[in-house]
C-alpha cells in the first residue's frame, strides 16, 4: 500500500487480523471475498477453524503452490485452492443446507452499507448500468449464526458506511451482529451502534463523525 | 438391456429443441460440461432458457452459447465474473432476460423440481428487491418467502466417472450443481472423462444413481474453460 499520508486506523492486513482474534477455536467458518479472506493468515496459535465454501468444500486450505492448483479445486471467487486433510466435498443443496440449516458458526462479509439496526447492503449498488449479481450473500446473512462485517469505516468518497439505513438494495434484515472496520469494533444492538473498541490513536468523536447514525461510547461502569 | 452410452457429443445434444429449458452444471469453469455446450451451439437450437450460477467466461463453453443468440433467459446467481463480457453487453441493451436468483435458493429450487416439491418457503432474500412478488408466510413468528421448484427439460453435466447405468461420481468442487440438475432434468445428458461398466465403481461412493441419468458420453480429456480463455479461444 503507498503511503501518500499518515495512516489513521488499521490497514487492511491488520483489520482481518483483529477479526481473527475473535473467532473461537473450532468454528466452522465461511469468509467472504476481499479482506474477510485475509483473516486466514491472521489465526491465532492454538485455534484450528475449518473453512467452508460455499461452492461445495468444508476444509479448505490455502492457495495451492504455484502450478500446482486444479481447475475444477476453486473457492466461492473463483480462485483455485487446496483442500485440507479431512476436508469433504459435496453438492450445493448439501453446501447451502450447511448455510441455511444453520450449520455454520460465523461468516465475515464485506459491506457497501450497514443500518443501526444491522440491516446489511452488500451486492448491488442498484445502479442502471449495474449488472445484479447476489451468489450467496443473502443465503449466508439468514443462516449462518453469527454476521461478521468488516469493512472501511467509510468509502472512497469519505461518505459513512455505517448509516441509519441502507439507500442501496438490501441483502438482508437485521442480519449483523458486529462490525470491524479501520476505525473501531462496533456491536449492532437493540439500541443501535454499540462501540466495542477503538483502533490505536483513534478517538470515540473522531469514529461518531464519521459514523452516520448516533454511535453509543463504551459505558463508563465496565471500562477499566 | 441398460446401456445409456452414446457415441459422441453431437448424437447426445441432437433431440434439444428451440424453446426448451437446459440446465447446464458448473459453477465458474469448475463442472462445466464444455464439450456438450459446444455440441449444442453446433447443433443450433436457439431460444432456450439457461439455468446456470454464472454466465460463462471468455468465448467458450457458455459464453459462447450466449453469445451466438441461442439463450431468451438466463435463471442465475451471479451473472458476472472475471472474463465475463459476453452477457453484460447482452444485458445491457436488452437483448438477454435474466432471472437473478440467490445462490442457496437456486440449488434449492432446482433440488425441489427433481424431488416433485412444487415449492418450499425459505428465510433468504425476506426484505430484499428479490422477494418483490413472492408469496410470503410466517411460520414459528418468522417471515419466509416462497420459492417454485426448477425443472428442465435437458440438463448437461459433466463427472469424473459414469458406468453405462448412469451412476456418476464428480471430481472434487466440480460437483456442485450437477446432482440437482441430474435429478430435475427430463433428460440428462452426461459427458464423463471415464466410462466403466456396471459393478466398477463401487456402490458405497456413487454420488448420483443411474435413475437420475439419461445419457451418458466420454469425453476423455475435457478442455478447462480458463485454458481456453487464456489461450483467447473462440468458439465455434
Amino acid at each position: 500500500m503507498s503511503q501518500e499520508r499518515p495512516r489513521i486506523g488499521l490497514d487492511r492486513d491488520e483489520m482481518a487480523a483483529r477479526v481473527a482474534q475473535d473467532i473461537p477455536d473450532g468454528s466452522y467458518v465461511n469468509l467472504g471475498i476481499g479482506i474477510p479472506e485475509r483473516i486466514t493468515r491472521f489465526v491465532p496459535e492454538g485455534r484450528e477453524l475449518i473453512y467452508h465454501t460455499e461452492n461445495g468444500l468444508l476444509g479448505m486450505g490455502p492457495s495451492p503452490e504455484e502450478g500446482e492448483g486444479e481447475p475444477e479445486l476453486i473457492n466461492a471467487g473463483k480462485r483455485q485452492v487446496t483442500a485440507i486433510p479431512g476436508a469433504s466435498y459435496f453438492q450445493h443443496p448439501d453446501s447451502f443446507a450447511m448455510i441455511r440449516g444453520g450449520h455454520l458458526d460465523l461468516c465475515v462479509l464485506g459491506a457497501l452499507q450497514v443500518a443501526a439496526n444491522g440491516d446489511l447492503a452488500n451486492w448491488s449498488t442498484g445502479g442502471p448500468d449495474a449488472i445484479p449479481a447476489v451468489g450467496g450473500a443473502m443465503d449466508l446473512v439468514v443462516g449462518v449464526k453469527s454476521v461478521f462485517v468488516v469493512t472501511q469505516h467509510c468509502t472512497k468518497h469519505g461518505d459513512p458506511k455505517l448509516v441509519e439505513a441502507c439507500s442501496y438494495p438490501l441483502t438482508g434484515l437485521g442480519c449483523v451482529d458486529r462490525i470491524y472496520t479501520d476505525l473501531a469494533v462496533i456491536d449492532v444492538t437493540p439500541e443501535g451502534f454499540q462501540l466495542v473498541e477503538l483502533s490505536p490513536g483513534v478517538s470515540f468523536d473522531y469514529v461518531a463523525e464519521r459514523t452516520g447514525a448516533p454511535l453509543l461510547p463504551i459505558p463508563t461502569a465496565t471500562a477499566t | 438391456m441398460i446401456d445409456k452410452q452414446l457415441p459422441s457429443v453431437a448424437e447426445a445434444v441432437a433431440d434439444i429443441h428451440d424453446g426448451a429449458t437446459v440446465m447446464i452444471g458448473g459453477f465458474g469453469e469448475a463442472g462445466s460440461p464444455i464439450e456438450l455446450i459446444h455440441a449444442l451451439i453446433d447443433q443450433g437450437a436457439k431460444n432456450l432458457t439457461v439455468v446456470n450460477n454464472n454466465t460463462g467466461s471468455g468465448e467458450v463453453g457458455l459464453a459462447a452459447l450466449i453469445k451466438a443468440g441461442r439463450v431468451a433467459k438466463m435463471i442465475c446467481s451471479y451473472p458476472r465474473s472475471m472474463n465475463s463480457t459476453v452477457f453484460p453487453e447482452l444485458y445491457r441493451n436488452g437483448e438477454i432476460e435474466l432471472e437473478l436468483v440467490p445462490q442457496g435458493t437456486l440449488a434449492e429450487r432446482i433440488r425441489a423440481g427433481g424431488a416433485g416439491i412444487p415449492a418450499f418457503y425459505t428465510a433468504t432474500a425476506v426484505g430484499t428487491m428479490l422477494a418483490d412478488g413472492k408469496e410470503a408466510r410466517q411460520f414459528d413468528d418468522k417471515e419466509y418467502v416462497m420459492e417454485r421448484g426448477l425443472k428442465a427439460d435437458f440438463s448437461l453435466i459433466k463427472c469424473r466417472k459414469a458406468d453405462t447405468y448412469g451412476n456418476l461420481i464428480f471430481n472434487k468442487t466440480a460437483r456442485n450443481f450437477a446432482p440437482p440438475m441430474a435429478m430435475a432434468g427430463a433428460v440428462t445428458i452426461v459427458q464423463a472423462a471415464e466410462v466403466v461398466a456396471p459393478g466398477a465403481i463401487d456402490p458405497e461412493i456413487v454420488v448420483t444413481p443411474g435413475i437420475f441419468v439419461e445419457r451418458v458420453v466420454q469425453v476423455q480429456n475435457p478442455a478447462h474453460e480458463s485454458e481456453l480463455v487464456a489461450a483467447g479461444v473462440s468458439y465455434p
